[in-house]
């Protein structure tokens, strides 16, 4: 009786975990090796692994040109995006990080972004850069098709992918300069330092932990980016935003190449990875804590 | 105005050097308070009026897109300059609601989001729970697993997801929209960076008074970690609310759809209808962004009490 209650109170501690591993076992954990199974073989179009290839799929899209265009538009894309939507968390942090009237308003204002769907604002943005009616055009007097035109439906997309992620980096942002000793800025005033030189020397380095922090979520986010590019240009013109989750979605649902697909999903993963290895790598020794 | 008593002295001394009367002294003191003051006002001016501009640039696409929503197909298509209606009509969302079943997406929306919400809530507070209170073999390993899934791309797994459900044959239910989004790595890791500052002495009284653990766990622990669900459940909510790509998949039938995928049948370019897309997209983002603006403070509190201080 004992013995079986010691058994019991062992066990009960993984009943916990029950739930949530049985979810993450049967949506994570299985289709993270299944993909990895898939994507050494040829399927069939209801993606049942018929043909085993090795690794042909793979070295089918190590010489595929539409493959490194898109990890090469991907690249650009969460390059413009990482680099735009935390500027603008940035700026809109600093500007609120001193009170005013009207700071709870304004604080509002810059997180909501982050509450809208990538659906929805992409087909705000199809209407705003529309050619003929759109406001774009007529506010800067343009005459641009900027959806259509291989040249800029890029960063059309980067924009207002750099957009919606701005409201969540405004958030963090604001919580790593609340974290900033005041006094720090009041000792600097006092030695005569100016706003940009406090803001240089002060605010980024003070910053420095939650801009990794940021960085790294940014990036992992950016490779994500789908409903917009499906929406906004469908990976269009040619294959100018093909970027590597669309192409991942238009290899498996509709051109039921299940196995190749699931071989691009591993690239993605294998890639994201990398990149996160190797920010820790430098974070430890650019960031100052 | 305590300052100048305290000052007296050096000022006195400075007084018997420049030979200022009393009455100098105390005007040349208002000037320069008024000054100081006339400074600190224009600072604040200069920053509201900043926040101003910035604030309508990155509000701009939502506003335009409401005031499209309020104008009539013809207003729109011009070359004129047309920010705001002129003759501001309802119209649009009488016929988007009509046009296509908004009400149905936007419940099953409601429904979807929710549970994935309580789902959550759930299944990351049990596991947070035994990561923070108790002790077992393999504890420090699970919780690595766990952090390790953050690391995995949604995309890479979808085909994989895609193909056990449609083996499953669930396909275009509620379930197979909620299921695969049930737990979160980073649900588990809020959880547990607040229980960590549970004191645990509370939890040893409970237990010596007879608690059980369930009972711990949902009369005090979560009681006591409000925010955190909060924080949770408003971010959990809003980013199920905007599911994009795994519901487009899985859902075929009209009854199905979520408004995301919902208001895409509304994407059209022809005259007409852009004036009532936007009337449907208006539709569908405020839900989410009442959420988000009444749980906004609950978001901060939870989010970033020590969860992510670097």
């Amino acid at each position: 009786m004992n013995q079986l209650r010691q058994r019991l109170a062992e066990v009960s501690p993984y009943c916990y975990l029950i739930p949530c591993f049985a979810v993450f076992g049967m949506f994570l954990f299985y289709p993270f090796f299944k993909t990895i199974y898939l994507s050494l073989f040829l399927t069939d179009k209801l993606g049942k692994a018929k043909i085993f290839v090795g690794l042909k799929n793979y070295s089918d899209l190590l010489t595929s040109e539409s493959f490194y265009n898109s990890i090469l538009v991907t690249l650009i894309f969460v390059v413009i995006v990482v680099f735009g939507s935390m500027l603008l968390g940035l700026a809109t942090a600093v500007l609120c990080s001193k009170t005013f009237p009207g700071i709870r308003a304004f604080s509002t204002a810059y997180a909501l972004p982050m509450a809208i769907a990538s659906s929805g604002a992409a087909m705000i943005f199809k209407v705003i850069l529309n050619p003929t009616i759109g406001v774009f055009n007529k506010l800067t007097g343009l005459d641009i098709n900027w959806i259509s035109d291989p040249r800029y439906a890029l960063i059309c997309v980067a924009v207002l992918t750099a957009w919606l992620n701005s409201g969540i980096n405004f958030l963090y942002f604001s919580a790593g300069l609340g974290n900033i000793d005041e006094s720090i800025y009041e000792r600097a005033s006092v030695d005569g330092a100016s706003g940009v030189q406090k803001f240089f020397r002060l605010t980024l380095p003070g910053l420095s932990p939650i801009i990794f922090y940021t960085l790294v979520v940014n990036i992992i986010q950016a490779f994500q980016s789908f409903g917009q590019v499906k929406i906004l240009t469908q990976g269009g013109p040619g294959e100018s935003t093909n970027l590597i989750v669309y192409s991942i979605y238009r290899d498996a649902f509709f051109n039921y190449k299940f196995g190749s697909a699931a071989a691009q999903s591993v690239i993605l993963f294998l890639i994201i990875m990398a990149l996160t290895l190797v920010m820790f790598k430098v974070e430890k020794k650019g960031v100052k804590y | 105005m305590d300052m100048p008593v305290n000052q007296k002295a050096p000022l006195n001394g400075v007084l018997r050097r420049g030979q200022y009367t009393e009455e100098q002294l105390a005007a040349l003191h208002r000037r320069m308070s008024a000054a100081a003051l006339r400074r600190r006002r224009i600072k604040t001016s200069v920053l509201v009026a900043l926040n101003v501009v910035v604030a309508l640039f990155i509000l701009f696409p939502l506003l335009y897109a409401v005031s499209v929503s309020l104008m009539t197909g013809s207003e729109l298509f011009t070359m004129d300059m047309n920010l705001i209606p002129s003759a501001p009509t309802l119209e649009n969302y009488l016929r988007a609601w009509a046009q296509v079943p908004l009400l149905r997406f936007i419940l099953n929306s409601f429904l979807v989001a929710g549970c994935i919400t309580l789902g959550q809530i759930l299944t990351c507070s049990l596991a947070a729970f035994a990561f923070s209170f108790l002790n077992f073999k393999g504890k420090n390993v699970l919780f690595m697993l766990v952090m390790a899934t953050m690391m995995v791309p949604g995309e890479a797994t979808i085909i994989s997801n895609y193909l056990t459900v449609s083996q499953l044959g669930i396909l275009d239910t509620y379930l197979v929209l909620i299921l695969p989004s049930l737990t979160s790595a980073m649900g588990i890791f809020l959880f547990r960076q607040f229980y960590m500052t549970f004191p645990i002495s509370l939890y040893e009284s409970a237990k010596l008074d007879g608690c059980g653990n369930l009972r711990f766990i949902v009369r005090i622990l979560l009681p006591l970690t409000k925010s955190a669900i909060g924080a949770m459940s408003v971010y959990t909510f809003i980013n199920a609310w905007n599911m994009y790509m795994w519901p487009l998949l899985v859902t075929g039938s009209q009854e199905m759809r979520t408004v995301q995928i919902g208001i895409s049948m509304l994407d059209n370019t022809d005259a007409q209808s852009i004036t009532l897309m936007m009337a449907g997209v208006v539709s569908v983002i405020i839900p989410s962004m009442i959420i988000f603006v009444v749980g906004q403070k609950q978001l901060i509190r939870g989010m970033f009490s020590g969860a992510v201080k670097g």
